[in-house]
C-alpha cells in the first residue's frame, strides 16, 4: 500500500465533488427560487453567473489531473460533462461578462425548466462520481 | 454590483428586491457591466448642489480639478465643458468649438463664468426654486425642482382631480401609512424634501376634505352622490378616448385641476361609470380582503403592490362543497330580486345556513349557484351548438377557390351563456388562441394547436368604467380582482374564480354608488364589466406617482442633417407641445449627440436656451443637474426657441460620427431620479464610445435562400442599458431613420427590454422620399400625443391548472407572471404562451386577468383589469371548432420569430410549415367520416395554411428574396410587439377593388354611406387592366390603378386627366367635389377610423417602378423562391400522407 499520484488524485476530486455538489445543489436553489418568484432575475443571474465558470474549471482541473494520472477509466466517464461544458459555454447568448445565464430570457418557461433539469442531473453526476472516487482511491490504495 | 437579493436572505414574496430598484439613489439591481461605474465616481450631485459662489474661480480658471471628478479627465473637461454658455453667442457651429485641450482656450471660458447674468446666477435670482439650502448628501437632485417647482405654481396631484372627494382620499391614505407604518422605507425611496413637501400637499388634500357623518349602512348623503357625478365628469374628459378621431385627444382640455364642469361633459358619449363608494363605513374584520398582505405593513416592490402569488392559502372555510362544479355561470339578473328582497341588513340568524351567513344579513331562500342556472348560463355547451357545427365543416382546401370571406372575419365568439358573453372581455383587448380551452394537456397536444393569450391592455378605449373605491376587492389568496366571472355565494361572500377561494364581501362594497343602493354587490361596475380601472390607492405605491418626463435624444451628425429629419421632428414637437400629455409637473429635455454629447440648459428665466458640450464620451457624465430636464409649463418659452432654433444650428456640420452609446448612458443618468420617457432619434451606426457596433450585413446574402446571420444582437451593451433604465422607471422609444444598415438587431434591444417602441423609415430623405416624411410627419403626431403610463407593471393571472410558458412583446419579464413595463402604451400589442399544468375537468370555465397597475400621465396611479372568461371542453372536435384563426397565426408567427433568433430562421420556417402539417393532420386522425381524399380542414381553420404561407412571405420571415437585415429585424420587431389587428392587417392586407363600388350592401352611417366592397383573393389573377384596386397593409396603403383604368376613376377621384398623366409618386388622395371621389375617400376614411397611426399611401401605377412592392404582397402568387397558395397546399398534402 503506497500513496501514488493516483491516489492523490482521486483524493482532490473528492474534495472538489463535495464542491460542485454544493455548486449544484445552490444552482437547483436559485432556479426553484426564480420559479416561485421569490427573486428577481437580474439579482439572480447576476449572482449564479459568476459561478458559472468556477465550476467548470474545478472540473476540467481534476480532468487534467486524471489525464497526468493516466487514469482513462475514469477520465472517460468524465468526457462527456467536460464535452458538454464546452458546448453550453459556446452556445450561450451574447453577454459581456461571463457566465451563462441571461435575465431576459431566463423566465422562459422551457430555459427555465431545462436549466432545473440540467441541476438536477449534475447534482445526480456529482454524486455517483464522489461514491465512485472514493471506490477509486481506496482501490489504488489497496492495490498499489 | 448589486448584492441586494443576496443581503437580503430573509427573502419572502415582498422582500423581492425590487425595492432595491425603486429607491432610485440606492444600488440599482440591473446595474451590471459598465453601468455600475459612473454612480460611484461622480460625484457630482453634491458638487453642484452645494457649490458655494466661491467655487466659480476655480472652474474658470481651471487651477485645480473640480471636486469629484478624476483629475485624469480635468483638463479635457473644464476645456469644453460649457463651451457657449456665453449669452451673446448661444449658437456656435459645433464644428468650430471644439477647442478642447489647448490650455489657452480657456481664456474664452473665464468670459462665459465671469458674466453676472451667466449660467450659475440664475439659481441664486430664484430661492424659491428650493436650492438655497446646500443639501451635500442629496442624491436625487433632479426630483427637487421637480416637486418644489411644482409647489410654486398650480397645486400638487393630490388636490387636483379630488378636491372634495367625501371621507378619505387615497391621499389620505397615503399619508397615514408614510407617517405611522413605515417612514425607513420610505425615506429611502424619496429624497428627504419633497417627502416633506408633498406631505404638506397631502395634508391639504385632507384638510380641505369633508368626512361627512355616515348615519348609517343604508342611507349614504347626498353629497356622496354629487361627488360621484362630479367625479365621473373628471374621468370622462380624460379617457373617454374618441375613436372616430384619433388624432384628437383630451389632455389639451383644460389644467387639470379646473372641476370638469358639466359642460365640458360631451352630452352624447357614453358615460364612463364612475364610482366612489362610500368610504365611511367602519370595515368589519371580515372585510378586508383587499388591504395589503399581510405579509409587510409597506409594500416594498411593486411585485407586493400588485400583488403577488399565493401568499395567504387559507383552506377554504368548512361547509363550501368541494366537489362541486364552480359557479361560474351566476345569472345576475336572476339574483336580483332576491337582494330586494332584503332592503335593510338586520341581525336574523339563520339556523339553515348559520354556518354561512355573518350575522346581520338575511339568509336567502336557496343556496346560490343551482345546477339549474349553472346549466342554463353555460348555454349550449351540452350539445353541439349550430354555430359549432358551422366551424366544424369540413372544407376540402384544395377545391375551395375562393377561400375569403367577403369581409374580415370576426374572432369566433365564445360558446358561453349570453350573460357571460355580454359582459366578456372585447376581443380586440383580449384574445384567446382557442375559445374553447382544452381540458387537459394531453387533448392540447392531440389538438396541435398553440394556447396562448393576445392582448391589447393599454388600447384606446371610447368606454371605460373608473372606479374609485378605498378597497378595491381582490381574492385574499390570489389577489385576483373581483370581476364578472365570480360567483356570490351569499351576499357577503365572493367565491374567486381563479383559486376559488371564498372570499369575504367588504361592507363598502354593498353600497352601488351608480344605482345608489345598498345590498346589491353584484350590481358594482367591477362585477357588471370585465373591462375597468380603478384608481389606486398609496398602497399600490412606492414612492408618490411621477411626473411625466420626456428626453428627447437626437442624432446630429452630418448623416442626421443631411436626411433632414431634424425640421420635421421640431416642428411636428411645437405644433403638439401643448398636446403632449401630461399636467403641470410635465418635464421635458433635449440631449443632442453626434461625436460629443450636447446638453441644453433650459431654465426659466434664461434669454436663450445654453448649450452645454460634454465630449468626455468614455466617462459621459452630466454638466448640471437641475436645468436639464425641465418643467415644460414653466420654460415653454425656452422650449420653443430650442425647437425653433434646433434645425439651423447643424446645417454646417461636419461631423460625421455618432455616439449614440454615451448619449443614452447621459440620458439614463439624467432620467434616473424620475423615470419617464426617453425618445432617440438615430440615423446610422453608433460608432463611437460604448456600444459601437460594427456593419454585420453582407449585401451579398440579402436574397440567400440559406440562413440568415445576425439576427440576435451584436453586444449586450442595449440589453443591458435597457434593463437599468427598466429598473429607473425609463422606457426609450427608438425612431431610426436610415438609409445604411444601422444593426437593427442591436439597436432594438435598448427599446425591447425597456418596453419601448421601435419605429423605422428605411431610406428617410425629407426630398427625396416624401412617401416616408408624410409617414414620419403622422406617426410623429401620433405618437407625441398618445395616451402614456408610466411605472407600470402588468400581471396576467389565470384560472389554477393553467399557467404561463412564454412571453412575447417588448418588456422585462421579472416574474413567471409579472411583466415590468417601465413606459405603457396604447398601441402595444403582447402574445403569451399558456400551457394546461393540472386538469381542468373539474372546472367548466376558463378565466384569464390581466391586470395594468400604471401611472397616467396626470400623476394618478390607476389599474386596469381584463377579465377574459372562456369555456372548457372535453372534446377534440370542440377544440377545433373553437380556433380563433388570426389569434393563432400571430401566436405562431411570435414563436416563429423566438426560433429564428434562438435557432435559425430555416427552423423557424419549418416549424411554421409543420404547424400547419400536425394541425390537419391531427384534424384528419380525428374526423373518421370524412373522405379520404383531399385536403381537409375544418372551417375554423380552413384560412391556416393561406396565413402560414403569408406569415412565410413576410420580410422577417422570407427567404430567396432579397431583404435588408434592418428591414426584416424591423418586421421582425412589429410582429412581437403589435396588437392582433395590427399584425393581421401587415401578415394577410386587404384587397378591394374600388373603381366600381356601389352602393349595394353599403354601410349607412351618420348620413355618410360607407360602400363595402368584398375582399378579393391576393392573387394578381384578380387584378384587371380595367380596375383600381386598393390594398390595405396596415402600415401602408397601395391605390393600384391599371393601364386601362376607367377614365372617369382617374378624373373623379385623382384628379388627373389619363392614365399617362398620372404621376408616379403620388402620396394622396385628392378631395374632389365628386360623388365618386366622396364615395371612395369615405371607405378609405372608413378603413383608417380605428387606426390608430394612419398609413403611408402610394398610388401605383401598373408600369411603376414601385409596383414591386405592392405585388410583393399579393401572398397567394408563386415568386421565384415561395409556393404559390395551391402549391402550399400540395406541399402541406405531401407532408401529410409521410
Amino acid at each position: 500500500m503506497a500513496f501514488t499520484f493516483a491516489a492523490f488524485c482521486y483524493m482532490l476530486a473528492l474534495l472538489l465533488t463535495a464542491a460542485l455538489i454544493f455548486f449544484a445543489i445552490w444552482h437547483i436553489i436559485a432556479f426553484d427560487e426564480l420559479k416561485t418568484d421569490y427573486k428577481n432575475p437580474i439579482d439572480q443571474c447576476n449572482t449564479l453567473n459568476p459561478l458559472v465558470l468556477p465550476e467548470y474549471l474545478i472540473h476540467v482541473f481534476f480532468c487534467v489531473m486524471f489525464l497526468c494520472a493516466t487514469e482513462w477509466l475514469t477520465l472517460g466517464l468524465n468526457i462527456p460533462l467536460l464535452a458538454y461544458h464546452i458546448w453550453r459555454y459556446m452556445s450561450r447568448p451574447v453577454m459581456s461578462g461571463p457566465g451563462l445565464y441571461d435575465p431576459t430570457t431566463i423566465m422562459n418557461a422551457d430555459i427555465l425548466a431545462y436549466c432545473q433539469k440540467e441541476g438536477w442531473c449534475k447534482l445526480a453526476f456529482y454524486l455517483l462520481s464522489f461514491f465512485y472516487y472514493l471506490y477509486g482511491m481506496i482501490y489504488v490504495l489497496v492495490s498499489s | 454590483m448589486s448584492t441586494q437579493g443576496n443581503a437580503n436572505p430573509n427573502s419572502s414574496v415582498n422582500n423581492y428586491s425590487m425595492s432595491s430598484t425603486q429607491n432610485g439613489g440606492g444600488a440599482a439591481p440591473c446595474q451590471n457591466g459598465p453601468g455600475q461605474m459612473y454612480p460611484a465616481m461622480y460625484t457630482a450631485s453634491s458638487y453642484y448642489s452645494s457649490a458655494p459662489p466661491a467655487a466659480y474661480p476655480t472652474v474658470a480658471g481651471h487651477s485645480a480639478p473640480p471636486t469629484g471628478k478624476t483629475p485624469v479627465s480635468s483638463t479635457g473637461y473644464s476645456g469644453n465643458y460649457y463651451q457657449s454658455s456665453s449669452g451673446l453667442s448661444p449658437y456656435p457651429a459645433p464644428g468650430t468649438h471644439q477647442y478642447s485641450n489647448a490650455p489657452g482656450q480657456s481664456f474664452q471660458q473665464t468670459a462665459p463664468y465671469a458674466m453676472p447674468a451667466g449660467y450659475y446666477g440664475q439659481v441664486y435670482s430664484h430661492p424659491s426654486q428650493g436650492q438655497t439650502q446646500p443639501q451635500p448628501q442629496q442624491l436625487q437632485p433632479n426630483l427637487m425642482p421637480a416637486s418644489s417647482g411644482s409647489n410654486l405654481g398650480a397645486p400638487l396631484y393630490p388636490i387636483v382631480s379630488y378636491p372634495s372627494a367625501p371621507g378619505s382620499s387615497q391621499y389620505g391614505t397615503l399619508r397615514s401609512s408614510q407617517t405611522t407604518a413605515g417612514q425607513p422605507p420610505v425615506s429611502t425611496v424619496m429624497p428627504p424634501p419633497p417627502t416633506q413637501s408633498s406631505l404638506q400637499q397631502y395634508s391639504q388634500g385632507i384638510g380641505a376634505t369633508p368626512t361627512p357623518a355616515q348615519p348609517g349602512y343604508g342611507a349614504p348623503p347626498l353629497s356622496q352622490a354629487a361627488t360621484v357625478n362630479g367625479q365621473s365628469n373628471a374621468v370622462q374628459q380624460h379617457y373617454d378616448q374618441n375613436l372616430h378621431n384619433p388624432m384628437s385627444h383630451h389632455y389639451a382640455a383644460g389644467p387639470p385641476n379646473s372641476q370638469g364642469p358639466d359642460k365640458e361633459r360631451p352630452p352624447s358619449g357614453t358615460p364612463g361609470t364612475s364610482v366612489h363608494s362610500s368610504p365611511q363605513h367602519h370595515p368589519g374584520g371580515d372585510s378586508s380582503s383587499t388591504t395589503t398582505d399581510s405579509a409587510s405593513p409597506v409594500p416594498n416592490s411593486y411585485e407586493s403592490l400588485e400583488g403577488g402569488g399565493y401568499s395567504d392559502l387559507a383552506a377554504p372555510p368548512a361547509g363550501v362543497p368541494a366537489k362541486q362544479a364552480p359557479p361560474f355561470g351566476y345569472n345576475y339578473p336572476t339574483m336580483h330580486p332576491a337582494y330586494q328582497q332584503n332592503p335593510a341588513p338586520k341581525p336574523n340568524p339563520s339556523p339553515s345556513h348559520g354556518g354561512y351567513n355573518p350575522p346581520g344579513y338575511q339568509p336567502y331562500s336557496q343556496p346560490f349557484p343551482s345546477l339549474s342556472e349553472l346549466s342554463s348560463a353555460l348555454g349550449g355547451l351540452g350539445g353541439v351548438s349550430e354555430l359549432e357545427a358551422e366551424t366544424l365543416r369540413p372544407v376540402n382546401l384544395l377545391q375551395e377557390r375562393n377561400i375569403l370571406p367577403p369581409k374580415r372575419a370576426p374572432p369566433p365568439e365564445p360558446n358561453l351563456s349570453n350573460d357571460l358573453r355580454k359582459v366578456n372581455c372585447s376581443p380586440d383587448t383580449f384574445r384567446c388562441t382557442l375559445t374553447n380551452i382544452p381540458q387537459t394537456q394531453a387533448l392540447l397536444n392531440k389538438a396541435r394547436l398553440p394556447l396562448g393569450l393576445l392582448l391589447h391592455p393599454f388600447r384606446d378605449l371610447t368606454q371605460l368604467p373608473v372606479i374609485t373605491s378605498n378597497t378595491i376587492v381582490r381574492c385574499r389568496s390570489c389577489r385576483t380582482y373581483i370581476n364578472p366571472f365570480v360567483s356570490f355565494l351569499d351576499q357577503r361572500r365572493w367565491k374567486c374564480n381563479l383559486c376559488y377561494r371564498v372570499n369575504d364581501v367588504p361592507d363598502e362594497f354593498m353600497y352601488n354608488p351608480v344605482t345608489r343602493s345598498y345590498g346589491e354587490p353584484h350590481k358594482r361596475p367591477e362585477v357588471q364589466n370585465s373591462t375597468v380601472e380603478f384608481i389606486a390607492s398609496s398602497d399600490y405605491m412606492l414612492r408618490p406617482p411621477q411626473p411625466a418626463v420626456y428626453l428627447f435624444l437626437l442624432d446630429v451628425s452630418h448623416n442626421a442633417v443631411e436626411s433632414g429629419y431634424l425640421n420635421v421632428f421640431c416642428q411636428s414637437l411645437l405644433d403638439n407641445l401643448e398636446k403632449l400629455p401630461g399636467d403641470t409637473r410635465t418635464h421635458i429635455g433635449f440631449v443632442t449627440f453626434d461625436s460629443t454629447v450636447h446638453f441644453y440648459n433650459l431654465q426659466e428665466g434664461l434669454s436663450q436656451p445654453q448649450m452645454l458640450v460634454v465630449s468626455d464620451i468614455d466617462d459621459v457624465f452630466i454638466p448640471t443637474h437641475d436645468s436639464l430636464l425641465v418643467n415644460l409649463k414653466e420654460s415653454k418659452e425656452l422650449v420653443k426657441d430650442l425647437l425653433n432654433a434646433l434645425p439651423g444650428m447643424f446645417t454646417h456640420t461636419r461631423e460625421t460620427q455618432s455616439a449614440l452609446g454615451p448619449a443614452l448612458q447621459a440620458a439614463y443618468k439624467l432620467m434616473s431620479p424620475t423615470g419617464g420617457r426617453v425618445t432617440v432619434f438615430q440615423t446610422q451606426l453608433p460608432t463611437l464610445g460604448a456600444g459601437l457596433l460594427q456593419s454585420r450585413e453582407d449585401p451579398n446574402l440579402r436574397s440567400s435562400t440559406k440562413n440568415v446571420l445576425h439576427l440576435g444582437p451584436a453586444t449586450d451593451f442595449y440589453k443591458k442599458l435597457a434593463l437599468d433604465c427598466s429598473g429607473q422607471q425609463i422606457g426609450v422609444d427608438l425612431f431610426l431613420l436610415s438609409s445604411q444598415y444601422s444593426d437593427l438587431a442591436s439597436l432594438a434591444c435598448v427599446s425591447k427590454y425597456s418596453a419601448g417602441s421601435v419605429f423605422y423609415y428605411p431610406s428617410f430623405h425629407h426630398i427625396h422620399n416624401t412617401a416616408q416624411k408624410q409617414k414620419f410627419q403622422k406617426d410623429l403626431q401620433r405618437y407625441l400625443t398618445r395616451k402614456i403610463g408610466f411605472e407600470a407593471v402588468m400581471r396576467i393571472r389565470c384560472t389554477k391548472g393553467l399557467s404561463i410558458h412564454t412571453f412575447h412583446g417588448n418588456f422585462f419579464v421579472r416574474s413567471t407572471d409579472l411583466l415590468s413595463l417601465a413606459n405603457v402604451n396604447p398601441d402595444s400589442g403582447f402574445a403569451v404562451q399558456m400551457s394546461i399544468e393540472e386538469s381542468l375537468a373539474d372546472t367548466s370555465l376558463a378565466c384569464f386577468q390581466a391586470a395594468l397597475l400604471y401611472t397616467s400621465s396626470k400623476g394618478k396611479r390607476r389599474i386596469r383589469v381584463h377579465t377574459l372568461c372562456l369555456p372548457v371542453v372535453s372534446q377534440l372536435s370542440e377544440v377545433f371548432a373553437g380556433a380563433d384563426i388570426q389569434a393563432i397565426s400571430c401566436l405562431l408567427a411570435n414563436m416563429a420569430i423566438d426560433r429564428s433568433i434562438s435557432s435559425s430562421l430555416s427552423d423557424a420556417r419549418d416549424a411554421l410549415v409543420n404547424a400547419v402539417v400536425d394541425c390537419l393532420t391531427a384534424y384528419r386522425a380525428n374526423g373518421s367520416n370524412i373522405q379520404p381524399s383531399g385536403l381537409i380542414a375544418p372551417a375554423a381553420l380552413r384560412l391556416f395554411p393561406l396565413y402560414v404561407l403569408a406569415l412565410l412571405k413576410q420580410k422577417a420571415l422570407r427567404t430567396g428574396t432579397s431583404t435588408r437585415l434592418d428591414e426584416r429585424v424591423f418586421s421582425m420587431c412589429e410582429l412581437k410587439s403589435q396588437p392582433l389587428q395590427q399584425i393581421m392587417r401587415m401578415v394577410h392586407p386587404d384587397l378591394y377593388r374600388i373603381d366600381n363600388m356601389t352602393e349595394q350592401a353599403a354601410l349607412h352611417l351618420n348620413d355618410s354611406v360607407i360602400p363595402q366592397p368584398p375582399l378579393l383573393q391576393l392573387t394578381a389573377e384578380k387584378l384587371t387592366r380595367e380596375g383600381a384596386f386598393l390594398l390595405d397593409c396596415g402600415s401602408v396603403m397601395y391605390l393600384w390603378v391599371g393601364k386601362c383604368c376607367n377614365e372617369t376613376f382617374i378624373r373623379d377621384v385623382l384628379g388627373f386627366q389619363n392614365y399617362a398623366s398620372l404621376p408616379s409618386n403620388m402620396t394622396e388622395i385628392p378631395e374632389l367635389q365628386t360623388t365618386y371621389s366622396e364615395r371612395t375617400r369615405a371607405f378609405i376614411s372608413w378603413l383608417l377610423e380605428s387606426r390608430t397611426f394612419l398609413p403611408a399611401f402610394h398610388v401605383v401605377k401598373d408600369d411603376a417602378s414601385t409596383k414591386t412592392s405592392f405585388f410583393q404582397h399579393l401572398v397567394e402568387d408563386r415568386t421565384e423562391s415561395a409556393f404559390s397558395y395551391y402549391e402550399f397546399l400540395l406541399h402541406i398534402q405531401q407532408q401529410m400522407s409521410k
